[in-house]
């Protein structure tokens, strides 16, 4: 349901991270997303096309990395996916295991291209 | 082609407005809890429960979050402390910056606590930091043993679950023990009281919690700039 402000965030990012390099063309938008992160994937995709589509970032694709959840046992300290919320150790059968990963939402990397021209290919800092 | 590393939150300004809001908590000793459920588990009937049984003299504060209607303001009003209506006018979820701009309303106050009703969903508000120091999520008996594993997001982020409506347990086929153990499946760390507004069972347990945790509040040093 609040897909839309998600992809709205991330178009604004793209473009904050664009404007820093003038002459650049913002091609490519990777996110993590994790299981349990309450971002419908399908949804996203939705809102993130159509908010694109013939805006100054037509053409913008949206790569999804989708992390599912992973915990630690504090016993044996093995890690491992957690499938049908069983979050017992299939190592050591231990109960004490602890969430590290799973409820990511973050913006990992923006692609640029030199296509309206005037980019080096070079960005500040 | 340049692939340029971001590595940010997506919903970093939300973030960043929450840890400003956080900042502003600690230094005034603020207690500030959110609380998320589904539309209907007694989220308002809760906290005018919980109004009534709070001291007087206590700076209280309520904001309480809606997609349309002032309904549970009016309700909350009554007890006698300020309550601040939010209608976000179709988004499903309380913000940080709607916290934010609510609180400057009220210019110069400070409070020991300040309880925020999120709108009555269990996915969007878990995405939300509004600088709480906790998320309480309501469940009530009338909805399923699953909604832990159905909505785990809510579940894995609360730090308190509210088994709420335990007076119905009788009419209907919900088994209290697989809720706990569900809700502990997902996050093994959260505190769970059972109550029920109508009868007033558990209210006592939840409210000597609460005064604990306001004490606590108090007796910790305000943070300084």
């Amino acid at each position: 349901m609040h897909e839309m402000g998600i992809a709205s965030s991330v178009v604004d990012a793209v473009r904050i991270e664009a404007g820093k390099c003038p002459g650049s063309r913002a091609s490519r938008v990777g996110l993590r997303l994790g299981e349990w992160s309450g971002v419908d994937v399908e949804s996203l995709q939705f809102c993130f096309e159509a908010l694109v589509l013939d805006s100054d970032l037509a053409g913008l694709q949206l790569d999804i990395d989708y992390r599912e959840r992973r915990n630690r046992c504090e016993d044996c300290g093995a890690e491992f996916a957690v499938r049908n919320y069983e979050i017992r150790c299939p190592v050591c059968a231990g109960e004490d295991t602890r969430a590290i990963g799973g409820t990511e939402l973050d913006i990992a990397y923006v692609e640029l291209e030199d296509e309206s021209g005037g980019w080096n290919g070079t960005r500040p800092g | 082609m340049e692939r340029v590393p971001v590595e940010k939150k997506v919903l970093s300004e939300n973030d960043r407005i929450a840890a400003d809001l956080r900042r502003r908590f600690a230094e005034e000793s603020t207690l500030v809890f959110n609380f998320i459920s589904s539309p209907g588990s007694g989220k308002t009937l809760f906290l005018e429960r919980t109004l009534a049984a709070l001291p007087k003299d206590l700076r209280v504060a309520v904001l309480t979050g809606d997609i349309q209607t002032d309904n549970d303001a009016r309700r909350l009003a009554r007890i006698g402390f300020p309550v601040q209506q939010i209608t976000t006018a179709g988004a499903c979820h309380l913000d940080a910056r709607m916290i934010d701009r609510a609180l400057s309303a009220w210019p110069g106050e400070r409070f020991d606590l300040l309880l925020i009703e999120n709108v009555g969903n269990l996915v969007c508000p878990t995405s939300y930091d509004l600088g709480e120091e906790r998320k309480i999520v309501l469940l009530s008996v009338t909805e399923g043993e699953d909604k832990p594993l159905k909505y785990p997001g809510a579940f894995f982020k609360s730090k308190v679950m509210v088994l709420n409506k335990i007076d119905l347990l009788p009419y209907v086929s919900f088994d209290p023990s697989l809720a706990r153990e569900n809700a502990l499946r997902i996050n093994p760390d959260i505190a769970i009281f059972e109550t029920s507004c109508t009868t007033g069972a558990g209210l006592d347990a939840w409210n000597g919690w609460l005064r604990q945790r306001i004490e606590a509040r108090q007796a910790s040093p305000a943070l300084t700039r």
